[in-house]
């Protein structure tokens, strides 16, 4: 990747960051953690990665992307918004009534949106379902479904897990987020998941582990050949709370939304890292 | 009389999929490794490019079947009621419901009448358990005839609909020129002092009450209610303009079934006295089919017995 594109996707994800704060902000609820955690990627897959278009939010042979960890919608509407599938300013919108953009994924109701989540452990099954279609119809289009590393405790993801690999869905690829923190504490204090990279091979998934802040790292992960027959899984390791100082690694990030004085230090600290990204990018012009 | 043939409506499910796969070459079915059981298993054998087996993950099937029908497919996911309705709930609920994709769900076993099984896999509880899910549409075939044309008309229905099907051998009383309209209830036989509301495999027991009521001087309408949601309110409130009396038999829970929905649209509309027929709060347990139904009150002789004395003769 060079620095150019690098600089470009870390403004954007920037902004992603923005979106998050103003729509938890504005909704005076949401879940601003996780998202900020998720920024990074989704602005890969949207901004680079994702055949995708806009103005064909339904096309038949679009790539798909499930939120199984539906909770981080601010992630994905900010993200969709940079990709202009609707405009940033109705990310204020979130979570009010009259709203396109409910506090949990709705197919249908927002442009770009492939799948309704928000119960855990759902998303993965949907996406295999999605998947198998695209294997009966002959299509290449592939699907991106994104969870959660406190998700992944739910038993549906480990029967999505086995009937992805039984009917060698290749064309489905996994994110599991893993910022080792859940509503409650810590992942490993909770109810460990670990060690995930095992657990999916054993599933017979190809396996791959990245930090899910570096985007080099992001493009060779989602760019790597698909392995015939198998699934793959993207083990990100992620900050949740990242790119906001008083909200990375705090659990109690999870589901809370920033008050006022809160937001305008997250909005500060975002906005100066915008500028010095935006003015690392004119050097570089 | 002539011999009263008997099949199951499990089957008539079996072979409505494989007609349904000729109209909709775009339909797969699911199943949860009870394909032998629900008779998916004749689908599999006609088509088997087209099913896939699921193993023994009723939830994960669920929500793959909504990822399928997602994509524009035509998908029936099958298990037993109890499975289906019961464990994969939340599922059915939230990726099937919710988002109103076109999944169909093949539930088979449902009610006491699984037999000796016992209590862990006789549901009687899923009609309640759908009918409180927003965008659901509920078919509850009284015979393989009407099975089967039930599943046929699904080419035509656009959502996510549960179908209730049963193990039991039951009398097939349908003709071949049967027509299946959805969300319309049928006069079996007109009657002026009450009308028996049934639905499954009640509406045979149903039919026979009604000759021996009529031996006994009871005029009794007969009316099969096969779409439990959406209710036929107007044959409802007809028959209690014009009977005065309902009685509603069904093979599940009295809280939450037939005989809810039937009370709501007559408290609403036009109330008149009503006795449900069903199982009471109760679990069952193990026995030949058609022991326990008599058991549960759930046979013609009951229902002579209850409208007898609701009728007062």
């Amino acid at each position: 990747m060079d620095s150019l594109k690098k600089n470009e996707l870390q403004i954007t994800a920037c902004k992603v960051r923005i979106g998050i704060i103003e729509g938890t902000y504005n909704a005076k609820s949401g879940h601003p953690g996780g998202s900020l955690g998720l920024a990074d990627t989704l602005t890969y897959l949207y901004m680079s990665h994702l055949n995708v278009n806009p103005d064909e939010p339904d096309n038949a042979e679009r790539d798909r992307v499930v939120l199984s960890k539906g909770h981080n919608a601010p992630a994905l509407y900010a993200a969709l918004a940079q990709r202009r599938f609707f405009p940033e300013e109705e990310l204020q919108t979130l979570r009010k009534i009259g709203s396109r953009l409910q506090g949990h994924p709705v197919m249908g109701k927002t442009p770009g949106v492939d799948f309704s989540t928000g119960s855990l452990g759902q998303g993965i099954s949907a996406a295999c379902g999605m998947a198998l279609a695209g294997k009966l119809s002959d299509s290449v289009y592939k699907v991106y479904t994104i969870l959660g590393d406190g998700e992944i405790q739910e038993g549906q993801v480990w029967e999505a897990a086995m009937f992805a690999s039984h009917y060698k869905l290749d064309n489905l690829v996994a994110l599991v987020d893993n910022n080792g923190l859940q509503i409650d504490g810590n992942i490993s204090d909770v109810m460990s998941p670990y060690p995930i990279d095992e657990k999916f091979k054993a599933f017979g998934w190809n396996v791959i582990c990245i930090d899910g802040h570096d985007f080099e790292q992001i493009e060779k992960a989602f760019k790597s050949p698909v392995v015939a027959d198998k699934p793959t899984v993207i083990i990100q390791k992620s900050v949740k709370g990242k790119g906001v100082s008083f909200m990375e690694n705090q659990a109690s990030w999870h589901g809370a939304a920033p008050n006022r004085e809160q937001y305008d230090i997250a909005m500060a600290e975002l906005q100066a890292q915008l500028s010095m990204l935006q003015e690392q990018g004119g050097e570089q012009k | 009389m002539s011999e009263v043939v008997r099949k199951a409506t499990r089957d008539g499910y079996g072979e409505g999929l494989i007609e349904l796969c000729k109209i909709r070459p775009d339909l797969v079915v699911l199943d949860a490794d009870l394909a032998a059981a629900t008779k998916t298993g004749m689908f599999a054998k006609a088509h088997p490019e087209s099913f896939f087996n699921c193993g023994i993950q009723e939830g994960n099937m669920m929500g793959v079947a909504a990822g399928l029908a997602s994509t524009g497919r035509l998908v029936f996911a099958s298990s037993f009621a109890m499975f289906a309705a019961g464990r994969a709930f939340e599922i059915i609920r939230n990726s099937i419901a919710y988002p109103s994709l076109n999944v169909k769900i093949g539930a088979t076993h449902a009610g006491i009448s699984v037999g000796e099984d016992g209590a862990s896999h006789q549901c009687n509880e899923d009609i309640a358990l759908m009918r409180v899910i927003p965008n659901m549409t509920i078919i509850n075939p009284a015979d393989s005839v009407e099975a089967k044309a039930a599943v046929l008309a699904m080419s035509e229905h656009d959502g996510p609909a549960y179908l209730r099907f049963g193990r039991l051998p039951v009398p097939v009383f349908n003709g071949d020129d049967y027509e299946f309209r959805l969300g319309k209830g049928i006069q079996l036989k007109d009657g002026e002092d009450v009308t028996i509301i049934a639905t499954g495999l009640m509406v045979a027991e149903a039919i026979e009450a009604h000759a021996e009521l009529a031996e006994q001087g009871i005029s009794a309408r007969i009316v099969n209610i096969h779409t439990i949601k959406p209710i036929d309110r107007e044959t409802i409130i007809k028959a209690a303009k014009e009977t005065g009396r309902i009685v509603t038999v069904e093979e599940h829970s009295v809280i939450g079934g037939l005989g809810d929905a039937v009370g709501g649209v007559l408290c609403e509309e036009h109330p008149v006295p009503l006795k449900k027929i069903g199982v009471e709060d109760v679990f069952g347990y193990s026995g030949p089919a058609v022991d326990l139904l008599k058991e549960f009150g759930l046979c013609s002789a009951n229902i002579v017995k209850v409208v007898r004395e609701f009728v007062g003769k």
